[in-house]
């Protein structure tokens, strides 16, 4: 027989703006509701005029809809009713909330991304504020934090989510799961405006290929002008062997991303705190970024009550050549994006050296010397990357990049 | 009987008279004027007293007796124990199996801990409660279960109405964690130390009948004295009067909340910037989470620049107390310790000054503290788009909160509201509070995480952080944000039925509060 009864969505004493909808199908007796919820006298009117049109849309007239609600915004709501209605019948018909104007904005390959804060995909009250906190990235994970079973549903929450809640400009990410679930996701994110994709566990140049193929058919046929951007994630050795050719994949791949933990695991070692096992592959990784043009960003630090021992880790990672890591916390935030910038004395020691460059040039001098000390071509180079990105941070006025 | 009522100077319509008392209704910020003489209780004779000074009886029971418990009595408490006062309710147990009926409670705060009182509602005990009204007891006032009407006061406001003899307190039943035969009585000391006693005083002095409830008696004089033994009619020596981990917490606590910590870090800035922050500045914030980790940001500005604060109001915590020891503060003057630091503080430092909130926050007195302050930092449930507040109902029409000190504080020089745009999708900014507590006049800046909005009235601080690259945006952009996130909420509905008359500081009526229409 059909099943009649399906449930997506969380409650609990601990859940916050989410709820859990239980839909059973009827064949008479229209829609009756059951709204449990701590803003009902605020907003269950409109809870369940919007739940009646995502219905009617869905075709569906005769129906019992519990809804166990802690403040769940409209977007959840429907998201969540949009999954439980799929567990019952097979349709390709998607109820999409209003695409809000603020979301409507690219990116490019080589802007900053120090910061990128993870969201579990299926986690709604981490999503609506997360854009404040600064972080250069957001990214909806679909992978790893979401449970097998809750998969299907957070996808259908994550397109809401790119749809309705303004990320303040924040470079929006989705991070798909691996295989051919992972292309599936695709399609329910790439035509709501992703800046980038990250691929989890990649270790071949193949894996790319598919995703980037199926991306830009994707974009073909939803008429998409905006490049969606591609940020594989290394987290096994036959990864980091082939991390050069990953990055070498698609022109679209704009940064190389490693996984500690997974990595640690496939060579059957703990991850330790000064990471001697891992470092072989980071600098690899870094290697492999660089000499493809791209951006290698660095693993997570995942004790988020470990302040200062983060910006140890910040320090090292960018001493190493990365330039960026990912956040598992909003707190992660400001520190990263401070370790990643160049502090006020390079920046003045930087300055010194274009200076004293551009003096030379002037003069027709083969040779730069800043005081006593002479100046090699690569110096003067990387000082004018340090003040190119001081000036991108604001850190300085314009006038000095002339 | 339809009771008369009138639209108010804020546009509220309110009742000439609550419980049978005529009201005034609030007339504007400033403009009534009282009349006649201060309250005076009736003249006592040492001849009615122990020549030993020894006043204690047996039991509260005994005590309440000899005080000549009858119907109708308003019976007074104060919430320096908290969570973990046992004593208020064991009041109308007694009261309850003495068959007294119809009693004004008076308490200057309620706690979950007193939602037993809702039993004596219940059976007649007593009438109705002039205090704040929390959780369960707040619900029960909103769904018209009460007899009579409830009236809300601010800290300051409830001894403007004991002092003006709006509220005549026939007994004053007072939990001190340490008292001697005599009835003086602190704070400080024995296993239920809350620090400060100061909401006591008003009632001390006030009330015709006084009982000191102790579980701490010590040798005449307990001293330093908060509540004057001559006031004080007798001294009941219980097992104990509190559950101490309710009554302070270990500590207090930062928020972690990373939305919150931004509004606290925006806050902050705001204070840097706008240069309301300066040397020798005197500051009021709370005990809430994002409170305190204003506090921590306010204090690293200080150290930072080399300022002192010339003094801080209390409620004291930790994060004040460090700015007291570590230079930053010369003088904390308190009305409540609310952590465990604070109690110690208070115990040992001559700099950490227990002040009456009678001094502080009295309206009918010859000035205030409040109007001293430079930054007063509050909370709200509710702010409009003329910047009026709300902090005892939530916008589903629910009394939840009690107003404490809060429209006392809106004297101040920059009255600082730090609030989520929304909460659990319940925007903080409407178009119009459910209850008004406090004038918008009053109100001075709204800082959200989504943006800072400036009281328009406020052309000194609008121009001040011109340019400061701070998020200032108008309230009623706030509003339209918070709408578009969460939706326009419907409005709550409401009988016609007035369960609670939410007083202003002069002791004229602001506004009402009806009974929550079901079903």
């Amino acid at each position: 027989m059909k099943r009649r009864i399906a449930a997506a969505g969380s409650a609990g004493p601990k859940v916050r703006s989410d709820c859990e909808i239980t839909l059973e199908l009827k064949s008479k007796g229209g829609i009756v509701f059951d709204l449990t919820s701590k803003v009902e006298a605020l907003y269950g009117r409109s809870i369940k005029e919007l739940c009646y049109e995502i219905l009617k849309s869905f075709d569906i007239r005769n129906a019992d809809v519990r809804i166990n609600d802690s403040g769940a915004l409209a977007f959840v709501i429907a998201a969540r009713l949009e999954a439980a209605i799929k567990k019952l019948i097979n349709s390709d018909l998607e109820y999409l909330p209003e695409f809000i104007k603020e979301n409507r904005y690219s990116t490019t390959a080589g802007r900053f991304r120090f910061s990128r804060l993870y969201l579990p995909g299926n986690t709604p009250g981490l999503m609506i504020n997360a854009g404040l906190h600064s972080a250069d990235a957001i990214i909806l994970d679909l992978e790893d934090s979401v449970s097998p079973e809750k998969k299907d549903e957070a996808r259908i929450l994550v397109r809401n989510a790119l749809r309705q809640v303004n990320f303040y400009g924040a470079e929006r990410m989705v991070r798909i799961n691996q295989g051919d679930r992972g292309l599936i996701d695709l399609h329910f994110v790439i035509p709501h405006n992703v800046n980038l994709i990250l691929v989890p566990k990649c270790e071949n140049h193949d894996q790319i290929k598919i995703i980037d193929s199926e991306i830009s058919a994707i974009r073909k046929k939803e008429r998409i002008r905006n490049t969606v951007f591609l940020m594989p994630i290394i987290e096994s050795a036959l990864g980091i062997e082939n991390s050069f050719d990953i990055a070498k994949a698609s022109e679209n791949v704009v940064a190389l991303a490693i996984g500690l933990e997974d990595y640690t695991a496939d060579l059957g070692v703990p991850r330790t705190r000064e990471g001697m096992e891992s470092l072989y592959a980071r600098t690899r990784l870094v290697v492999a970024a660089k000499a493809a043009g791209i951006q290698p960003i660095d693993s997570v630090f995942s004790d988020v009550s470990e302040m200062e021992a983060l910006k140890q880790y910040v320090l090292a990672s960018r001493a190493l050549g990365f330039e960026g890591m990912g956040c598992i916390h909003p707190r992660q935030i400001s520190v990263i994006n401070e370790g990643f910038a160049p502090d006020a004395q390079e920046i003045e020691k930087a300055k010194r050296i274009v200076c004293a460059f551009e003096d030379a040039t002037r003069n027709g001098l083969g040779v730069v010397a800043l005081g006593s000390k002479m100046i090699d071509p690569p110096v003067v180079k990387r000082a004018q990357k340090t003040i190119e990105l001081a000036v991108k941070l604001g850190k300085l006025p314009l006038q000095m990049n002339k | 009987m339809a009771i008369k009522t009138v639209i108010n100077a804020a546009g509220r319509r309110v009742p000439l008279k609550i419980n049978g008392q005529s009201a005034v209704p609030f007339k504007g910020v400033g403009k009534h004027w009282p009349e006649g003489t201060k309250h005076s209780p009736p003249v006592p004779t040492c001849s009615d007293y122990p020549c030993d000074g020894n006043k204690v009886v047996r039991s509260l029971e005994e005590a309440l007796r000899k005080c000549g418990l009858r119907n109708g009595m308003t019976i007074s408490t104060h919430h320096h124990l908290r969570d973990g006062d046992l004593i208020s309710n064991r009041i109308f147990e007694l009261a309850s199996a003495m068959g007294v009926k119809d009693l004004v409670w008076f308490p200057s705060a309620s706690f979950p801990c007193n939602d037993p009182v809702i039993n004596y509602l219940d059976d007649g005990t007593i009438n109705r409660i002039e205090g704040s009204m929390n959780g369960p007891l707040g619900r029960y006032v909103s769904e018209g279960k009460m007899k009579g009407t409830a009236v809300l006061r601010s800290h300051g406001g409830r001894v403007q109405a004991i002092q003006d003899g709006e509220v005549k307190i026939d007994i004053a039943v007072l939990v001190a964690p340490s008292a001697d035969s005599f009835g003086n009585a602190r704070g400080t000391g024995g296993s239920s130390a809350c620090g400060v006693i100061g909401y006591a005083k008003a009632d001390s002095m006030y009330a015709s009948k006084v009982i000191v409830v102790t579980d701490n008696l010590v040798d005449f004089p307990c001293f330093p004295m908060e509540i004057e033994g001559n006031y004080v009619d007798y001294v009941v020596v219980v097992d104990k009067i509190g559950v101490p981990e309710k009554i302070v917490s270990g500590t207090t606590q930062v928020t972690k909340s990373p939305d919150r910590l931004l509004i606290a870090e925006l806050t902050a800035s705001f204070l840097e910037k706008s240069g309301i922050l300066k040397d020798g500045v005197t500051i009021q914030a709370g005990a809430g989470g994002t409170s305190l980790a204003i506090a921590v940001f306010v204090h690293e500005i200080l150290k930072q620049k080399d300022w002192k604060a010339k003094f801080g109001f209390g409620g004291s915590t930790k994060y004040m107390i460090n700015m007291l020891e570590e230079g930053q503060m010369n003088y904390i003057l308190d009305a409540q310790a609310f952590d465990l630091d604070a109690v110690r503080s208070v115990e040992k430092n001559p700099n950490h000054i227990p002040y009456p909130v009678f001094n502080a926050y009295n309206y009918h007195s010859k000035g205030n503290l409040t109007s001293m302050m430079d930054i007063m930092i509050l909370g709200a449930t509710e702010i409009d788009l003329n910047f009026n507040g709300n902090v005892v109902t939530h916008s589903d029409g629910y009394l939840l909160h009690g107003i404490g000190g809060w429209q006392n504080c809106l004297h101040a020089r920059n009255v600082i509201i730090p609030v989520p745009l929304f909460r659990d999708r319940i925007p903080v900014i409407v178009d119009q509070v459910t209850t008004l507590c406090g004038p918008g006049e009053l109100i001075d800046v709204i800082i959200t995480e989504r943006g800072i909005a400036i009281n328009p009235l406020r052309k000194d601080l609008i121009k001040s952080v011109k340019g400061s690259g701070l998020p200032v945006r108008t309230i009623k952009e706030l509003k339209e944000e918070a709408e578009r996130i969460c939706g326009k909420p419907q409005k709550a509905r409401f009988e016609e039925d007035i369960v609670a008359a939410i007083k202003w500081v002069d002791g004229t009526v602001i506004d009402v509060v009806r009974k929550i229409k079901t079903g």
